[in-house]
């Protein structure tokens, strides 16, 4: 039994994380603010009910996704499952992968941080829709565990798994396409390379991306 | 391709590779953990293939972040602690500072 005088001191840390995935959930920043503010105030209103000691921000993002998915989201829903295409394992690491940059003193690592935009990671995920979007933002970006998600989300830990199997594939697809209208170029397709990586050329996307900044 | 350069491993890659994401989300139990913990060690191509799948988790957890507008912030705090003020007695005398009968007595 929690004493509401102590919500506040308890709940305020987390609001950054939660005002990012209510801008990824509305995809505008009015309304996640909104859905921020009821969900500080319904939990406030409910704290009574969250056990002490217990994961108090996946408590908070359960309010905040029902919240979400009763009052904000689009009013059309979206049917389950049939409306993301089949996309093939490693999307990306086929297309982007083996980078190699180690070789010029940087690290792959670095390389991939410094390819995608904040923009572009956002719009890619908001790009998804509404279940694997909820399933990845979840995972992918706040870390929850299977099981939390399932709590948070009301569903299975299967129907967990698949959609976060099939919403991280859209999301490199989407990711890719980006990188494409962007006008780079890939290094190789799906069929490229032998894997052994280490090209004595710098890729192409990557020294294009290098050059304008 | 990676998944078809089998070794002679307990775990080979195409094993290592239908159990990348369990693996990257802590999921796997112990022991699944370190056979494939031991195969990345050994496989450099799955290896690759992991550093890209995790590299890629960290980006876009990075590029998510949002700056909470200051203003929502204070409105939430104004109005947990303006219900505060309504629910709890002792509340009335942490108030503003302005002269509070309540503090009358003390």
């Amino acid at each position: 039994m929690a004493d509401q005088a102590t919500f506040a001191d308890q709940a305020m840390e987390f609001m950054p994380s939660l005002y990012a995935a209510a801008m990824r959930m509305t995809r505008n920043s009015a309304d996640a603010e909104d859905l921020v503010q009821e969900t500080y105030l319904k939990a406030y209103r409910g704290f009574g009910g969250f056990t002490e000691g217990t994961n108090l921000k996946a408590w908070l993002y359960r309010i905040l996704t029902n919240t979400f998915i009763n009052s904000y989201r689009a009013k059309k829903r979206r049917p389950d499952e049939t409306d993301l295409d089949e996309v093939e394992d490693l999307y990306l690491y086929r297309r982007l992968g083996g980078l190699e940059a180690a070789q010029a003193g940087r690290s792959a690592e670095d390389e991939l941080m410094d390819f995608f935009t904040e923009g572009e990671v956002k719009d890619a995920i908001e790009a998804l829709p509404e279940q694997f979007r909820l399933a990845v933002l979840l995972a992918d970006v706040e870390g929850f565990s299977y099981k939390e998600i399932a709590e948070i989300l009301d569903i299975p830990i299967g129907t967990v798994m698949s959609r976060l199997h099939r919403g991280r594939k859209a999301l490199q697809k989407k990711l890719y396409e980006f990188a494409v209208e962007r006008g780079l170029t890939p290094r190789r397709e799906s069929t490229g390379t032998d894997g052994t990586g280490a090209g004595d050329q710098p890729a192409p996307v990557l020294a294009e991306r290098a050059s304008d900044g | 391709m990676a998944e078809r350069h089998d070794h002679d491993h307990s775990t080979n890659c195409e094993d290592a590779l239908a159990e990348l994401y369990t693996f990257l989300d802590g999921e796997l139990t112990p022991e699944r953990r370190e056979l494939i913990a031991s195969h990345i060690d050994d496989c450099n191509p799955c290896l690759e293939v992991f550093d890209f799948e995790a590299e890629l988790r960290i980006v876009v957890s990075q590029k998510c972040r949002e700056e909470v507008p200051e203003t929502l912030r204070m409105r939430i705090a104004v109005q947990l602690e303006s219900m505060n003020l309504l629910v709890s007695p002792e509340g009335l005398t942490r108030s503003d500072g302005r002269p509070d009968p309540a503090d009358a007595n003390g």
